[in-house]
Formats: C-alpha cells, sequence, structure tokens
C-alpha cells in the first residue's frame, strides 16, 4: 500500500514555508527521521524528516513552491512492498531498518540537532550534471525504463554559470563559488578577470555577503571568569540574527531625527477612542502613523521601494503595505498590514490590535509577515527618547516611534507646554538622500500635528 | 602464499578508460601507482568488448552498405563475400593493437601493472588473486574504483543458451545468422543490429518504450528511424518479450503489448540488449564506509570521493552516463583530488554518440530535458537538405540543432543527426563547455564545404538569416 506523506506540523503554528530543497528523488528508499526536504519558514530553515520506511514513487511538491502543512509532499511504496522490490536488486537495502508501518506524525527535530545531509550524496544518487545524462540514462538502464521514462533521473541537473571550464577551475582554486561571479561577457560570460575580480572584493570585504549567516568570530573562553549557561538560539531569535546581519552589512543606513507636536492629536485621540473600541480597536499613535505613513509613501514613493543591486534597477511597489514591529515573548516579529492607505484609521486600528493578538498567541501565518513595503515599529510604550531603527530590507526605510512627553515649546512669543513625540526615521541612503528623508520626516510630522492634512493631501 | 606485503599511494581498480586513465594521470603527477585488472593489459570493456570493437564493425558495415548504394551513382559491385575468420581477425587485430599499446604506456610511465582481481581487506588493504592462484596484499593510501559495468538481463527472464547472445558475445561474430531478434531498442541493440542486418541477418528490434533510443529527442530519432525501417525486417514499439523457449531451429519469443504485428516469433539468435548494471560489488566493499545508491552505483561527492574518504570511484560503477568518455575524466578529477587539486566534476556538457548510420550525438541540453524542466529555450535547426556538402555525400537524412537560452543567446545544447555527427559534436561540446553565444558560432568562419558548417548555419537560423536556408518573416 502506498503511503502518503503530508508536511506536519512544523511547530510555533508555522503553517507554510517556501520549499528550498527536495533532498531525495523517485526511486529513493527512505528512512524514518531521514530529512526529506528542506523549508523555509519565515523565522527558520528546516529539515523535515521523513516518518516512514520505502522507497519513493511520486514526489509532489517542487522547489521553489510554496509548501503549506498537510500539503500531500510524497508517495511511499512503504512496508513489505517497497522493502521487497529494494532487497531483490540492492544489498544495501537489507542493512536499512525495518518499515514503520505507516504514516505517523514525528515531532520536528530542531535543526540544530537534525542529521546533517551527506554532501557526498547527492551527485552518485542524483545524476550528474550537464546535459546528456538524464536522456543517456534511459538509453542504458531498461529497468527505470520499465517503471517511467525518465523517472529515475528526474532530478534537474544542476545549472552552471556560463564560464568556460578553465575559468570555473581557476574559481575552484581561488575558493570562489563561480555561480555567485557576475559575468561581464556577452549574455554574462564569467572571464578570468570576473573571477579574480569578485575574489578580490570577497577579500577585502569578507562580511558583506548577501544572506550570510551570522559571521561567526573566535570567543574567548568566558569560564574563565566566571559561570556561564549556553543556550541554542530559538528560531526567532536565529532569524532575526541573519536578518539584522544582513541588513545591516548590506544598507549603508542614516537616521534622521524629529518630533512632532501631537498635542491636538492627544486630545482627538481621547475624543473619539470610544469608536476604535467599540470596532474592537485601540486608537493607539502608532495605528494613526500607519494611515499617516501610508499617505506619505504615496507622496515619497522612493521610501516604498527596493533597489535591484544586480539590475542597477529601483523597483517601485505600487501597493502599501506596511509592518509593524511586535514584541512577543518569543522575540520579535513583524505583522504586515495590507493596503494600509485604503482603510481609515479605526479599520486600521482594529486591524493592528487583531495582528499583534495574532503575533502574540502564535497565530501569525507566513503570509501575514510578508509583502510589506515599509516597516513602523514604536517603542513608546516602554520608554525611552530616540533610537535608532534598523532598515528592515529589501525595504529601504523605517520609522521609529519614542514616547511622547510634555515639553516647553516656545510658540509666539511664549513658552507653552506641548506633547512632543520623537520620531526616528532610518533610511537606505544608496536610494534616499538626507534632504529626502528630512523632507519626508517632516510630512510625516506635520500630519501628526495637523490631522486636517490627512484628507487634505494625503 | 602470499608475498611480502607492499604499499603503494594509489591502487586503481579496473583496466578500463575510467582507470587507466587516472593511473596513467596519477603517475604523471608523481605519485606511486599500482594498477589492478584481470586482463593482459589495461583497455577494460571499452577497448575488449564494446566502444571499440563495435565502431571496427560498424565501420564494415558503412563500407558494405555505401558499396550497394553505388548503384544509385552508377557504380556497381558484385555482392560481397565476407569471411568472417579474416573479419574477426582484423576486428581483433584494432584490439590487441591498442590494448598492448596501453600496456607499453604503463610501463613507459612505471606504472605497475598487477593482473588479478582485487578485493578489499578493509579501507587500507586490498588483497589481489593473480591468475595463477597466487594472492598478494597491496596497502594503499587511496584507491580508485572503476570496475566499471556488465550487460544487464531481462527481469524475470533468463535463458542460458548459445542462442542468447549479450554485446559481448554478439560482438564476436560466431556465425552470421538469418535471424535475429534485438531486445532493447537503445543504442548497443540498434548498433549491434545494424552490424548483423549489414551483414545479411533480418534483424527484428523488440522496445517496451513508444519509440527508438527513448529519451533521445525525438526529431534527432526520425531520420534514423525511416532508414532502419530499410535495414531492419521489424521494429517492434510498445512491445515486451513475455516469454522465451528454446526449440530445434532457434528461440520462440512470445511478445506483449498491445498491437501486436505478431504475437510471436522464432529467431536463430537473441541478442539482450537492455541496458548495463554497475560492477559495485566488489568482493569485501562492505568491510569498506563504501555505499550504494539505490540503483547500484557506488555513492561519490564532486571529487569522486566515495563515503569512505580513502575509497574513490569513477566511471560506470560511480553513475550514469555510463561512457568511456566521462568516465576518462572522472577519473583524471579523481586524481588531482587525490594530488591535493581543488578540482570538481562538473561539466557542462557530456557528450554521447549513438554510431549507427546515420549517426546521432548530442551534448548539453536536450530539447527533451527543457521541456521536462519548463526551462524557456530556443531551439533552431538547420536541415542537411540544405548543405552541399550532405549533398555530395548522398546522405541529405541528417539535422542539426542548438538548444539556445533565449535571454543569453547563449548555447546550452547542441544536437546532430546525420553521418558523421560523432565527430561534429565536438564543436558542440566546446561552445557548451565555453558558454558560446549563437552569435560567436555564427561568427566563426567554418570551412566550406564540410557538415561543419550546418552548426555555423543552425546558429544563423536563430538569427533568421542563414545563408542557404530561406525562411520567410512573420
Amino acid at each position: 500500500m502506498p503511503t502518503e506523506f503530508r508536511l506536519p506540523e512544523l511547530g510555533e503554528n508555522i503553517e507554510a514555508g517556501d520549499l528550498l530543497k527536495v533532498l531525495v528523488s523517485v526511486g529513493d528508499i527512505i528512512n524514518p527521521d531521514q530529512p526529506v526536504l528542506e523549508l523555509e519558514t519565515d523565522k527558520a530553515t528546516v529539515e523535515v524528516p521523513s516518518p516512514v520506511y520505502g522507497r519513493i514513487r511520486e514526489i509532489h511538491v517542487k522547489e521553489g513552491e510554496k509548501v503549506k502543512v498537510g500539503q500531500l509532499i510524497l508517495t511511499v511504496e512503504d512496508g513489505a512492498q517497497g522493502l521487497a522490490v529494494a532487497r531483490e536488486e540492492k544489498p544495501e537495502a537489507s542493512r536499512v531498518a525495518p518499515a514503520a508501518p505507516g504514516p505517523v506524525l514525528v515531532e520536528m527535530p530542531r535543526p540544530e540537532v537534525a542529521p546533517p545531509v551527506s554532501a557526498a550524496t547527492p551527485i552518485g544518487a542524483l545524476g550528474v550534471p550537464g546535459g546528456a545524462p538524464s536522456a543517456l540514462g534511459e538509453l542504458f538502464d531498461l529497468e527505470s525504463a520499465y517503471v517511467k521514462p525518465g523517472s529515475a533521473q528526474a532530478v534537474q541537473p544542476r545549472q552552471l554559470a556560463p564560464a568556460a571550464p578553465s575559468v570555473r577551475r581557476l574559481a575552484r582554486e581561488l575558493g570562489v563559488d563561480i555561480n555567485h561571479v557576475s559575468g561581464t561577457g556577452p549574455g554574462g560570460r564569467i572571464f578570468e578577470a570576473d573571477v579574480k575580480a569578485h575574489a578580490k572584493s570577497l577579500i577585502s570585504q569578507p562580511v558583506a555577503r548577501a544572506g550570510a549567516a551570522l559571521p561567526a568570530a573566535a570567543l574567548p573562553d568566558f569560564t574563565r571568569w566566571g559561570d556561564v549557561e549556553r543556550q541554542a538560539m530559538s528560531n526567532v531569535r536565529r532569524k532575526t540574527a541573519e536578518h539584522m546581519s544582513y541588513a545591516w552589512s548590506t544598507v549603508p543606513q542614516v537616521t534622521q531625527y524629529d518630533k512632532a507636536d501631537v498635542t491636538t492629536l492627544e486630545e482627538l485621540r481621547k475624543r473619539h477612542g470610544k469608536r476604535a473600541e467599540e470596532a474592537g480597536g485601540k486608537l493607539t499613535v502608532t495605528a494613526v502613523a500607519l494611515r499617516v505613513v501610508a499617505s506619505a509613501l504615496k507622496i515619497f514613493p522612493q521610501f516604498a521601494a527596493s533597489i535591484d543591486a544586480g539590475r542597477n534597477e529601483i523597483i517601485y511597489k505600487k501597493y502599501f503595505h506596511i509592518g509593524v514591529a511586535v514584541d512577543t515573548d518569543r522575540g520579535l516579529l513583524v505583522p504586515v498590514i495590507r493596503d494600509a492607505d485604503k482603510k481609515n484609521i479605526v479599520e486600521l486600528s482594529v486591524e493592528l490590535a487583531h495582528a499583534a493578538e495574532k503575533a502574540r498567541n502564535k497565530k501569525l501565518a507566513l503570509e501575514d509577515m510578508e509583502g510589506g513595503v515599509f516597516t513602523i515599529t514604536n517603542l513608546g510604550g516602554i520608554g525611552g527618547t530616540a533610537f535608532s531603527p534598523i532598515v528592515n530590507a529589501p525595504e529601504v526605510a523605517i520609522l521609529g516611534i519614542s514616547r511622547a512627553s510634555l515639553e516647553p515649546v516656545f510658540v509666539n512669543g511664549t513658552f507653552q507646554s506641548r506633547k512632543m513625540l520623537p520620531l526616528s526615521l532610518s533610511y537606505d541612503h544608496r536610494l534616499i538622500d538626507g534632504a529626502d528623508a528630512a523632507r519626508f520626516l517632516r510630512w510625516v510630522a506635520e500630519a501628526l500635528e495637523q490631522p486636517f492634512l490627512l484628507p487634505l493631501v494625503g | 602464499m602470499s608475498e611480502e606485503p607492499n604499499h603503494t599511494q594509489l591502487a586503481v581498480i579496473g583496466g578500463g578508460p575510467g582507470g587507466y586513465a587516472a593511473a596513467f594521470l596519477a603517475a604523471d603527477l608523481g605519485l606511486q601507482v599500482v594498477l589492478i585488472d584481470p586482463e593482459l593489459n589495461p583497455g577494460g570493456v571499452c577497448l575488449y568488448r564494446g566502444c571499440i570493437p563495435s565502431k571496427a564493425l560498424l565501420h564494415v558495415a558503412k563500407v558494405l552498405t555505401e558499396s550497394r548504394e553505388a548503384t544509385r551513382w552508377g557504380i556497381e559491385f558484385p555482392e560481397p563475400k565476407v569471411t568472417l575468420e579474416k573479419l574477426r581477425a582484423w576486428k581483433e587485430g584494432v584490439v590487441q593493437r591498442l590494448t598492448g599499446g596501453l600496456g607499453q604506456l604503463s610501463k613507459q610511465r612505471r606504472v605497475r601493472y598487477l593482473r588479478g582481481e582485487a578485493s578489499f581487506v578493509d579501507a587500507r588493504n586490498l588483497k589481489i588473486k593473480k591468475p595463477g592462484g597466487s594472492e598478494e596484499q597491496l596497502g594503499f593510501h587511496n584507491t580508485i574504483v572503476a570496475t566499471g559495468s556488465r550487460p544487464a538481463a531481462v527481469p524475470g527472464i533468463s535463458l542460458a543458451s548459445p542462442r542468447i547472445l549479450d554485446s559481448t558475445t554478439a560482438l564476436e561474430i560466431q556465425d552470421i545468422p538469418k535471424t535475429m531478434l534485438v531486445v532493447g531498442g537503445g543504442y548497443i541493440g540498434l548498433e549491434l543490429g545494424t552490424v548483423y542486418a549489414t551483414l545479411g541477418t533480418q534483424v527484428s528490434v523488440v522496445e517496451m518504450m513508444p519509440g527508438l533510443l527513448p529519451g533521445v529527442d525525438r526529431d534527432l530519432v526520425t531520420p534514423l528511424a525511416k532508414r532502419l525501417e530499410g535495414l531492419f525486417r521489424s521494429v517492434m514499439l510498445n512491445t515486451k518479450v513475455g516469454e522465451m523457449q528454446e526449440q530445434k531451429d532457434g528461440v520462440r519469443v512470445k511478445f506483449v503489448g498491445h498491437e501486436l504485428a505478431a504475437p510471436e516469433g522464432v529467431f536463430e539468435k537473441v541478442l539482450i540488449a537492455v541496458g548495463r548494471k554497475p560492477n559495485a560489488q566488489v568482493p569485501g566493499l562492505e568491510k569498506t564506509k563504501v555505499e550504494l545508491d539505490q540503483r547500484g552505483f557506488i555513492k561519490v561527492d564532486l571529487q569522486r570521493r566515495t563515503t569512505e574518504p580513502s575509497v574513490f570511484a569513477v566511471g560506470d560503477v560511480a553513475g550514469e552516463p555510463m561512457l568511456a568518455h566521462k568516465a576518462t575524466h572522472e577519473g583524471r578529477v579523481a586524481v588531482e583530488a587525490i594530488a591535493g587539486h581543488k578540482v570538481a566534476f562538473e561539466p557542462r556538457a557530456i557528450p554521447a554518440v549513438v554510431y549507427t548510420d546515420p549517426e546521432i550525438a548530442w551534448c548539453g541540453l536536450t530539447e527533451e530535458q527543457a521541456k521536462q524542466e519548463k526551462r524557456p529555450v530556443k531551439v533552431v535547426r538547420f536541415p542537411w537538405a540544405a548543405s552541399g556538402r550532405a549533398l555530395t555525400l548522398d546522405r541529405p537524412d541528417g539535422v542539426t540543432k542548438l538548444i539556445i537560452d533565449p535571454e543569453t543567446e547563449s548555447v546550452l545544447g547542441v544536437g546532430v543527426t546525420g553521418s558523421g555527427a560523432g565527430e561534429l559534436i565536438a564543436e558542440g561540446v566546446l561552445a557548451v563547455e565555453m558558454a558560446a553565444s549563437a552569435m560567436d558560432i555564427a561568427l566563426s568562419i567554418h570551412p566550406h564545404p564540410t557538415l561543419s558548417e550546418t552548426v555555423m548555419e543552425a546558429a544563423e537560423v536563430f538569427f533568421g538569416n542563414a545563408t542557404d536556408l530561406y525562411r520567410p518573416k512573420k
């Protein structure tokens, strides 16, 4: 009987992930706990282990696809049948552990303890890169042909960078991954000089590598000075650390500070707070800021853009989904509020309350955290006078909000007590100039000071 | 009894194109090498029982065919007389000259050629059983397993009879049977079928897939399939062999399939050519950490190192495609890795050649593969009917095609069907390996009149301006 293997619960209420890699191919014999997929969820990359023993009859997912919990992943010929076929032709199959009776949901091992995939496995098992092999495989191998043409060699060959064999050899010798080198020749062909230039750039800026894992620096032995405790990083922490390193090392960022006089806004908030509460939200500064920023992004489109450095292009986004940083006991999560420009402040306050609630109750789905063009982070609830947030790359700007306080402000010849809200805007200086940032933040501050501006020009 | 235990830096098990290439390069790099094989000289299946003898016979077949076709050009020969002993002797002579040459090359390079069968004692030692029955223990720092492959049997059908041939016995040409059934429409079956049919045997081919040469682009196979219709008595597609029984006058074969031309037939000889199996059952291999994959190949990494760090594997035993030139390249990569160089087996193109008449050759990405991978490609073809050289050879039954990346315009794959396609494909390999663009090929002057021009003109087709082919503008 074939067994269907569906994506199990991945813990922490993650509902889906991007399929990075299928680690097995049709015809493979898999053992329980053997990693079969590499899945990237919003917060971590996990290896999904097989719950069963058997021979893979069909793989229903493709690399690059989004896979949801419960989705059919593999059909496995399990138990007696798979084993019998296996024994007939392969001596090594008899060494394999006996079959598990059927699909069992196994607990996800933490990636830290998941067995590493042997580097030796892929090539011999999956076929040779290059063109002819898979076609020849069919020519030569009758058994696979008797099953289904191409099934044994269905794995896609690795695509190789457009470089001559001598250039590829040079790259290997220099320790450069040829697939990371951009070629200057026609059609992106890579020359010796390109490889050398790439190697040079790697040496001169070892940290600035996109998507790199945490740079591991040598650590002193802390126990020399006292007791320590080691803890595995949680997935959220690890992902946050990786993402922050990436953003910090890729984006040349500057922070612009400003203050908004929110005395009037505070009165309005108090006066209309009830309405939001009735609707199920809370009329917070963040909710108002969401609407203000959405309008500002329409006026200053480069703040909702991204840089495609590989193609020297700027991508302007015509939608205004805005992320809001939420502090949870698991760490920092950033749910995204869709189409903030098309919703009124009460609606936004309701959505924001829901999103925060979901984040704290581990109910956020992957989709809830993607697609943002700008991020707002408000630490005012805790305190502080100012801070420099890190741009949430590939976004190009982030607005930080601190705690409003009463300050003496010189108005019309006298000092008056005004409620001032400290704002900070970190931005990607590659795309945004200081003057633009000052203008953007001033616009935001003025919109908060004079709420009438929103319907007027926003 | 065993001799004094000795030790070498590299022991190569198997003297085929993977093994001897590895051993020779290792010696050139200054390593101390022992090459182990049961035959008198290096050569392996390729030289003794494969590529070389079959190509010798196919050359003879080609001459026979041309002498018959010469009537069209006003030249008539009497029906040729075939003397099998002489034919066999010539073929053997070719094999001996080549293998003897390899023996010489081993000596010149100071590769110690050890005749015998190797088995593993552990991950650092081999035991070699020599032809006289004596044994020798050999310690090694690294070893390369290059034990090749053997003909596969039809699953479920085993019949031991001198009437049943495999590629090895078929190449011996014991006789020219009146009738022969070739089981398997892959390249081995078609090549040997061509030899026998040309020598006068009525050849029938049975293939379970819907077309000959499964996996090869159909437009490349079509010209061959058409010609084989005339050469072979019948080609049964979508058909399997159900049962075989030996009787007085031959082998009675029952066929299984939906649209059978005949439910059974009697054949004087039956050639089983259904593929090859890796020779991974080296005795004692289980005493090492070497692992096999689910198809019985030894698992290796990009450097061809197995899961046992001191053991490498190359060639047929280490995975598809089972081709001599792939083995040779792997052998050289493994040796360079052993010598401490940073190398990897990462070809962009491995050429394959089917030596039928016409020949079929291809390398890199095939159209079929691109389809399976849903990879956008632009395919351009140049029909040989438009080639002057092809017409002077009276062989317009050919096509040259390029598979091109529509974005970068670089050549990802090349396919050729036609007389001498096997020689033409080398340009394709160079183009794919160098990441040449269609423009590079179109702008390289090709000699006229040659078949190689078809490669250039196919590239010109990509730009819509081939000299010898008019395509109306869309």
